[in-house]
């Protein structure tokens, strides 16, 4: 995997207009959010990185399957590493916009520990990765592992908390950003964001590769 | 008398309280005295900071992958 550089500029470009853009640009103001309505251009856009990564991993177990090419179980071995971060920084700053918003560090919310259980199981899958000697033998069950992870990341993340009541927008009957706050003006960094938070996971995944592959070589 | 005078009084000073909560409050004040560029100006030299670091990486290790081929 070898990222375009084009790709690389445009996370600089990205992250850094998400930065100015997202402390300067005007926001709605509400009640309650004030100004931390502005964690939208950081906490959400880290989840939509890390669901990114793992879908990427997820393509990857398949295509391992598929093929038995050592090369795609490398993959999905890094970009679950990646994605991992980005969605251990999403619960961690969700913690602090919560303890701000809701009043609580934690609360027993199905969207909050849906989100904890689905990191527990891609931790679960590092944890399994190391418990095989033979490198045939992990790649297989791994690969397989991982394409059961992700099932249960999208049953915890998206469609156990829409079915019951959660505090958390975008849940149970309360309306998402999309609804009534998402203006125009915030879109226009909302999306760059995205898109900028993404490459950059991309961009530490490829890295991540190529060391990987440079140290298989001299073994 | 008083006691009527006294309970206008009140209930205009509550009037007066109740608008002054009824906007949300921003931080208009850090954007207005331009502090707040300082903020944005910190932040943007880490991360051009850490994004430099992430290209000499990218670097050191495309100059790995030259001297192994």
């Amino acid at each position: 995997m070898k990222l375009p550089i084009g790709f690389k500029i445009a996370a600089i470009v990205l992250v850094i207009y998400t930065l100015i853009a997202g402390l300067l640009m005007p926001v709605p103001t509400l009640a309650i959010l004030n100004e931390t309505i502005r964690n939208l251009y950081y906490h959400v856009t880290s989840w939509f990185a890390m669901i990114t990564m793992f879908i990427m991993a997820f393509a990857y177990s398949i295509a391992y399957l598929n093929t038995q090419k050592e090369k795609y179980d490398t993959l999905a071995k890094i970009f679950v590493q990646v994605g991992m971060v980005f969605g251990i920084i999403g619960l961690v700053t969700g913690m602090l916009w919560a303890r701000f918003t809701w009043g609580s560090y934690w609360v027993s919310d199905p969207k909050l520990n849906g989100a904890a259980i689905a990191l527990l199981a891609y931790l679960a899958y590092a944890v399994l990765r190391n418990s095989f000697q033979d490198q045939l033998q992990r790649a297989k069950v791994s690969a397989v592992y991982n394409i059961f992870a992700f099932v249960m990341m999208i049953l915890f993340v998206f469609i156990l908390p829409r079915m019951t009541d959660s505090l958390h927008p975008g849940n149970g009957g309360n309306p998402a950003f999309s609804g009534y706050d998402l203006d125009s003006t915030m879109r226009m960094v909302f999306y760059p964001a995205v898109i900028g938070w993404i490459l950059l996971g991309f961009w530490i995944s490829e890295l991540r590769f190529r060391i990987e592959k440079l140290s298989n070589e001299e073994s | 008398m008083r006691q009527i005078i006294s309970t206008l009084v009140l209930m205009l000073l509550f009037t007066i309280t109740n608008a002054q909560t009824s906007q949300p409050e921003m931080a208009d004040l850090m954007r207005e005295n331009g502090k707040i560029y300082v903020v944005v100006g910190v932040i943007v030299l880490i991360f051009l900071v850490l994004f430099g670091y992430l290209i000499s990486l990218d670097r050191k290790i495309s100059k790995i992958e030259k001297d192994r081929s």
